[in-house]
Formats: structure tokens, sequence, C-alpha cells
């Protein structure tokens, strides 16, 4: 039995009379890459909103690391371990690529205003930690020779790498990225795809959204999929490939 | 860069020799009335430094922010007056009043956490105005306040025996008590300065960006938008409630008068017009919004005489005509500010330039590639 990470139980989410997620329940397990597909509206930004704090869910139940995260608030969320992306990129677009990690950094140093006045040592020190951390990470994403450009002056490619390295800043156990291959070349893809083996392999565990079900298939360990607001599938990708409901959700009744 | 460094050290002593002499020169030729411009200009840098913290990083629009100037000034004069009979010293009351104006800046805070933009502007305002009733009318049917006639004969700051509104002698000459508030202004104006520039350049600071750049993404990496936003409305009252008690120090008399709406816009106009987020850029704001309105009360009055031989336009109208279109002409000609932060100046200029944000523009071309 593998060992639970992430695991949610009958979580329902409500829009008005859109019932976004309907009884959604899944395990995230230690060290894996979770694979979330579906088509359109299916509710997957939904659950990954869930998933970080940003939506508050109807009912449910939300455990992580042993840490009741039901109900609480994003900063909360990401204290505890989890870290995103964004669909449509949300850098803080006139800082530069260094200050934008920098501010991941955020919830895992503690300055307050005193401090930050009185300039003391310990201050001191940390603010050179945040920024020597920072510039690893951007190293680590491949794109340390931008560091001091605006985030909004960076190549699609580049925005989408800072992202990365912003999330992975705030010390993630789970790092959730939400379609971070979208509007990238193969080659770009390519690229993505290594770096996120390269976060899998240093420990940190991974949820991704993504219409490319070709990336899926060969990143994923195992994969969940939603169609109107409930999961119909969840496995390894052969399974989930061969699934007779998944390729009904996606190309009708008459090819299943 | 240590030819850098000695530069900056060049240009330090040099302003610091200026503005150590500038009353004396100020108050030898235009007079007496010129170093209070002077002194008052000192005090709006403090004001627009700390309305900057709120407008500026944390891009939170503030309009009720002379609210705080208010409660530092009334803070003072209550405690430091005949009119409760409390003579309370100066070294106990500017802080209070500085700890009393963070406390009502996270009052105004917390109701409006969830308000952005225009509407936090609207509450802002209403804040600021209830502030100034309430010392209008705080007079009965117990008088606290003492209602419009504002209190008077408030107690200078004295330090060591010896009292900041007294005119000292020095080498045979009489100096007015404006030029040693000057100095003491100037002080905490320095404070204020060094206090801003290190917030800024902190991991608060960069929090208050981030807030400011995108609330959302600023918490979903982890920042708890809550504190930090009450944590920009207190530090930013915090200023204005020194401003407040110097102020009330300063004149002896404070009066609801003294912090109405316009107070408030015009410190807002200081921080708008220097430059946003600038700390260069806001002292600028400040010194000639507080110098420009004295200049062309000089100004129009005997030019009318002199072309005109009579009063064409009432002095006070026309000044204040000129000063606005000034102001619009500015705005106009530079709406990022006379003297904007790098990051200010680029946000302006790229949305001009390309109308679209670089990021989009490239997400674009990705997608059809």
């Amino acid at each position: 039995m593998a060992d639970a990470l992430l695991k949610i139980e009958g979580i329902h989410k409500r829009f008005g009379g859109l019932h976004a997620l309907n009884d959604v329940g899944l395990t995230i397990n230690r060290g894996e890459i979770y694979g979330l597909i579906g088509p359109n509206g299916a509710g997957k930004t939904t659950l990954f909103n869930v998933l970080t704090g940003l939506y508050q869910p109807d009912e449910g139940k939300f455990t992580f690391n042993g840490q009741d995260l039901f109900r609480q608030k994003p900063h909360v969320v990401v204290k505890a371990g989890i870290a995103r992306t964004f669909q449509n990129i949300r850098l803080f677009g006139e800082m530069t690529a260094l200050e934008n990690v920098m501010v991941g950094r955020h919830v895992r140093t503690k300055a307050g205003a005193l401090g930050a006045i009185l300039r003391d040592r310990a201050t001191m020190a940390e603010e050179k930690a945040i920024r020597d951390r920072a510039r690893e990470l951007l190293n680590y994403v491949g794109i340390g020779n931008v560091a001091n450009e605006r985030a909004r002056n960076l190549s699609y490619g580049h925005q989408r790498r800072l992202e990365i390295a912003r999330a992975l800043a705030t010390d993630p156990t789970l790092l959730a990225l939400d379609e971070p291959a979208a509007g990238m070349n193969p080659r770009e893809t390519e690229d993505l795809q290594a770096l996120m083996e390269k976060v899998r392999s240093s420990g940190v565990t991974l949820l991704l959204i993504e219409h490319d079900v070709k990336l899926m298939m060969t990143l994923c360990d195992r994969i969940a999929v939603l169609d109107y607001g409930k999961k119909i599938a969840e496995g390894v990708p052969q399974e989930v490939k061969s699934n007779p409901r998944v390729i009904e959700a996606y190309l009708g009744a008459a090819h299943a | 860069m240590p030819q850098n460094q000695s530069k900056r050290m060049l240009a330090f002593a040099l302003s610091g020799i200026v503005l150590a002499v500038l009353p004396f020169i100020v108050g030898s030729t235009l007079g007496n009335s010129w170093v209070r411009t002077l002194d008052f200009a000192l005090l709006y840098i403090m004001l627009a430094l700390g309305l900057n913290i709120v407008v500026g990083f944390a891009g939170l629009l503030d309009l009720g922010y002379i609210a705080f100037y208010a409660v530092g000034a009334y803070t003072f004069a209550l405690l430091n007056s005949p009119h409760l009979s409390i003579f309370m010293p100066w070294w106990f009351i500017l802080p209070l009043g500085a700890i009393l104006a963070a406390f009502f800046g996270i009052m105004l805070g917390t109701p409006v956490l969830r308000l952005r933009g225009d509407y936090l502007a609207i509450v802002t305002l209403g804040f600021g105005e209830i502030i100034r009733i309430f010392m209008n009318n705080l007079n009965a049917p117990v008088n606290i306040t003492n209602g419009p006639q504002g209190i008077n004969m408030i107690k200078p700051i004295e330090v060591a025996g010896f009292s900041l509104g007294k005119p000292v002698e020095l080498f045979g000459t009489t100096y007015n008590s404006v030029y040693i508030y000057y100095y003491l202004f100037l002080l905490l104006a320095v404070l204020t300065v060094i206090i801003c520039h290190r917030l800024q350049h902190s991991r608060i600071g960069r929090a208050w960006v981030a807030l400011r750049e995108d609330d959302v993404a600023a918490n979903a990496m982890g920042l708890n938008i809550r504190n930090i936003k009450l944590l920009a409305f207190a530090m930013g009252a915090t200023f204005g409630g020194v401003a407040g008690g110097l102020f009330a120090s300063f004149q002896g008399f404070v009066s609801p008068e003294s912090f109405g709406l316009m107070e408030s816009i015009m410190v807002l106009a200081m921080v708008v017009l220097g430059g946003m987020g600038n700390i260069s850029g806001v002292i600028l704001g400040a010194v000639l919004l507080t110098v420009t309105p004295e200049l062309l009360r000089d100004i129009i009055g005997p030019l009318q005489m002199k072309a005109f031989g009579r009063m064409i336009v009432d002095p006070e109208n026309a000044r204040m005509l000129m000063f606005g279109l000034a102001l619009i002409v500015v705005m106009l000609v530079r709406p990022e500010g006379l003297w904007p932060s790098k990051r200010r100046k680029a946000e302006f200029h790229d949305a001009l330039d390309d109308g679209i944000p670089a990021a989009d523009s490239q997400a674009a071309d990705g997608l059809k590639g």
C-alpha cells in the first residue's frame, strides 16, 4: 500500500445552480506524478482551486500530510506544503524574476516590519538566505540568466518556468501545476517534461492538469478523469485509456 | 564600486549642508513666513511618505488618510493643553498618538479587507469624514474636543527644560521658533525616509508590491493578505499620527477644519504627482505642493497690481485656479508622476507602447506555433 500524501473524500462544490464538483474523492501518494484530465468544463480547475485553498468546498473531507485542510485559507494550505501555478500565468509582472521567487520564500521566512527597520543581524542573514535560495531556484529551472529582468518581459516559456520556481520557493511537498504545457511547442514541452521529472526525483509530489493527453500518459504514474463534476475513472494510464466511460466522455457514446 | 560610493557620500554631505543652512538663507531673504512654509513642507513629507506606504507600496487607495493625522493631532492637543488641564510630556504623547493612529488604521483596515479600488476609496473617504465629524461634535454632552472652536494653547515640545515654542537668541540675532521646529521636523523627516526605504527593500516591502501586483497570486504564494494589508494601514497611519502630533505642538491650535477631505486629497496628490511608490518622487511632490501655492500667493497679487494697476481676479481664486491647471498639465504630460520608480515608469510606458502586455502577445504566438 502506497503512502498517501493527500486525501479528499466526498467533496462538493456548487456555484449557484451549477454542481461543479459532485462527490469527488481521490488520493495522491507520496512521490508520484498524479494527473487530472477531463473534457472542458469537467471541473478540473475547480478541483484544483479547492485543493489549493482558493475555493472553499461546500462539503467533504480534505487531509494533507496528516493535517486537516478542509476550508482552510490559501496561505495555510501553502504553509502546509501545497504550492501551485496558474493556467493563465499570474506572475508579479513588474517585479524582477528574482523578486518573484523571493516572494515565494515569504511563507518560510519571518522577518517583520521591526526587523526591516532595524536591519538587525538576523534579518539581514535571512534576507541573504532568501536571495541566495531564489537565485538557486532560478538556476534550477534554467532561467538564472534572466534573474534581473522584469517578469512581464520574459518569454512565455520562461514565464512558465518562473512560476514553477516561485512555487518551489515555498518548499512544497506537493507541487500543483495547472496546464503547464499550454501554448508550448513540442520542443518546449519536452524540456518541461524533463524539468518535472527532475522536480519529482528531488522528492516533490506532483499534481498536473493538462490537455495534452499524450504527455499525461507518458508522464503520470496515475490519472483521474473528471466529467461533469464527477470522477469517472482513476488508475494507471493504460487502464484509464481503455476505460469505456473515459472514451465515452471524450468521444461520445458511439465510440465506447 | 568605491568611486560610486564616494560620489554618493559627497551628494549626501552636500545635501546635508544645504538642508542645514536652508532656513537661514530662506529666512534672511524671504522672511520667517517662508521658513514656516519649509516646516510645513517637512511635515507634509512625513504625511505623504506614510500615505505612500498604503497607496504606493501596497496599492490600496486611501482617501481618508488625514483622519490619522487628526488622531495624532488631537491626542497631542487633548493631553497637553489647558482644555482638559492635562499636561503630559511630549515624549509620551507623540508615540501614544502614533500608536492610537495605528490602532485606528487597523480599525479602518479590518472592515475594508475585501474591498478594492473604487470601493475601497469610497469607504476610506467616509472614514476620514467620520473622524472629522466626531471631532466637530464631541463637545456635547461632555465637552471632549471643544467642537468647531478647536483646542488652543497647546504646549510646544520641550527638550530638557527648553521650549521649542520660544524664540532663541544666537550670536545677537533672535530666531523665531520656526527655525527650531525646522530641525526637529527635518530630523523626523529623515528618519521617516530611512524607515520607508528599509521597509521597501525588505520581505514586508516585497509582500506589499506582490499584493499590489496580483492579490490572488500573492495569496496563493502563501502571503497572509489580511495581515499584510493591515500592516500597511497601520504603518501608514503611524506616520500620520506622528505628523499630527508635531502639527499640534507646532501650531499650538487644532480644529476639525484642518482635517477635511481637501487635505486628504492634497496628500494623495503629493504621492501621485511626485511618483507613487518612489520615495524621492513623493518627497518632491510634497515639497512642490506645499511651496507652489504659497509661491503663487506671493506672485499673483503683486503681478496684477503691476500689470493692470488693480486687482482683476481675486488672488486666492486665481492661485487655486493656476495650481489646479498645473496639476492637470503635469498629469497629462507625465501620468506616472514627476519622479516615478523604475517599476512604475515601465508600467505606464509598456502599457502605452504596445497596448497589450508582453506575456499575452507571446502566449498568442505560442498557441499559433
